[in-house]
């Protein structure tokens, strides 16, 4: 799940190397933090949260194969 | 893709001596003049050669290729594609097992995939391609169904004389929803709210207003 979101991240910002990936797993679920540079912000949510929202729902994929419920939650 | 440095008397023969190393035509190559030379002082002392750096340019499908390799090993799908070249955009077919988690509810998964790429790819390219995924018909079969909702639809809608507001769809499916209605002569399609919660609205056709 990790490798996912830090996939997307990485291939869609301008500093990859400020991409930071930490995830959470309890009985309800994972939850996925990520961090990205505070200019890159925009290209991570998207007009409209367009973008996050596509990320979430790739996550949501992931969490559907492994039968996990998932939540993105981004940070600058 | 990896430079290549090549230099000579003119930057013309750089770039020659380059696309030669390259083994590419010009067209195929993006080049950076390092240094424009200088013939010197009597064409003795001081003459410095032309320098270029070129690279063949990153082929669209080979990027698109690369990173749905990815994408698709990290969700973990079962799934195997094919890119192909269409005019003026690339079409991206799925097929496998897990072709059902990769379209998603109402197709919501395999349309972020076909954004996330789409930005991703043209990140690393300098001609903006354009990116249309499908998986086993899909995008037919949908189509399809948004013609017979809208049918059905405009006959509630003439039966009771009451607008019909759909459920949220995106740009492409409102368009086959308003398509579908446009020569109707008894009901008009419009379509409001924001995305992505926007919606197409079927009213009757206002008297006087046929067109």
């Amino acid at each position: 799940m990790k490798e996912l979101v830090e996939l997307l991240a990485k291939a869609l910002v301008d500093n990859p190397e400020a991409v930071a990936v930490h995830t959470q797993e309890d009985d309800s679920g994972v939850t996925i933090e990520l961090r990205v540079a505070n200019e890159d912000m925009g290209k991570i949510i998207g007009k409209q949260g367009k973008i996050a929202r596509a990320i979430r729902t790739l996550a949501k994929a992931r969490g559907a194969k492994t039968g996990k419920r998932v939540s993105v939650e981004i940070q600058p | 893709m990896s430079w290549v440095e090549a230099s000579g008397t003119t930057i013309e023969e750089a770039r020659q001596e380059a696309l030669e190393l390259l083994g590419a035509a010009s067209e195929e190559v993006e080049l950076e003049i390092l240094d424009s030379g200088s013939k010197g002082f009597l064409g003795i002392i001081g003459n410095k050669l032309a320098r270029v750096r070129a690279r063949l340019k990153p082929a669209p499908a080979q990027v698109i290729k690369e990173f749905l390799t990815q994408v698709v090993q990290a969700i973990g799908l079962d799934v195997s594609f094919q890119v192909k070249p269409e005019e003026e955009r690339w079409r991206v077919e799925f097929e496998g097992r897990d072709v059902r988690i990769l379209i998603g509810r109402r197709g919501e998964t395999l349309n972020s995939l076909q954004l996330i790429t789409s930005l991703a790819v043209n990140r690393c390219l300098d001609d903006k391609v354009r990116l249309i995924m499908d998986a086993e018909g899909y995008r037919d079969r949908r189509e399809e169904t948004l013609q017979r909702l809208a049918k059905r639809l405009t006959e509630r809608v003439r039966r009771t004389r009451q607008e019909v507001v759909l459920e949220p769809m995106t740009p492409n499916e409102r368009r086959v929803i308003h398509m579908t209605l446009q020569d109707d002569p008894w009901v008009e399609t419009c379509s409001t709210g924001e995305e992505p919660y926007r919606k197409v609205v079927i009213s009757p056709r206002r008297k006087g207003e046929r067109h």
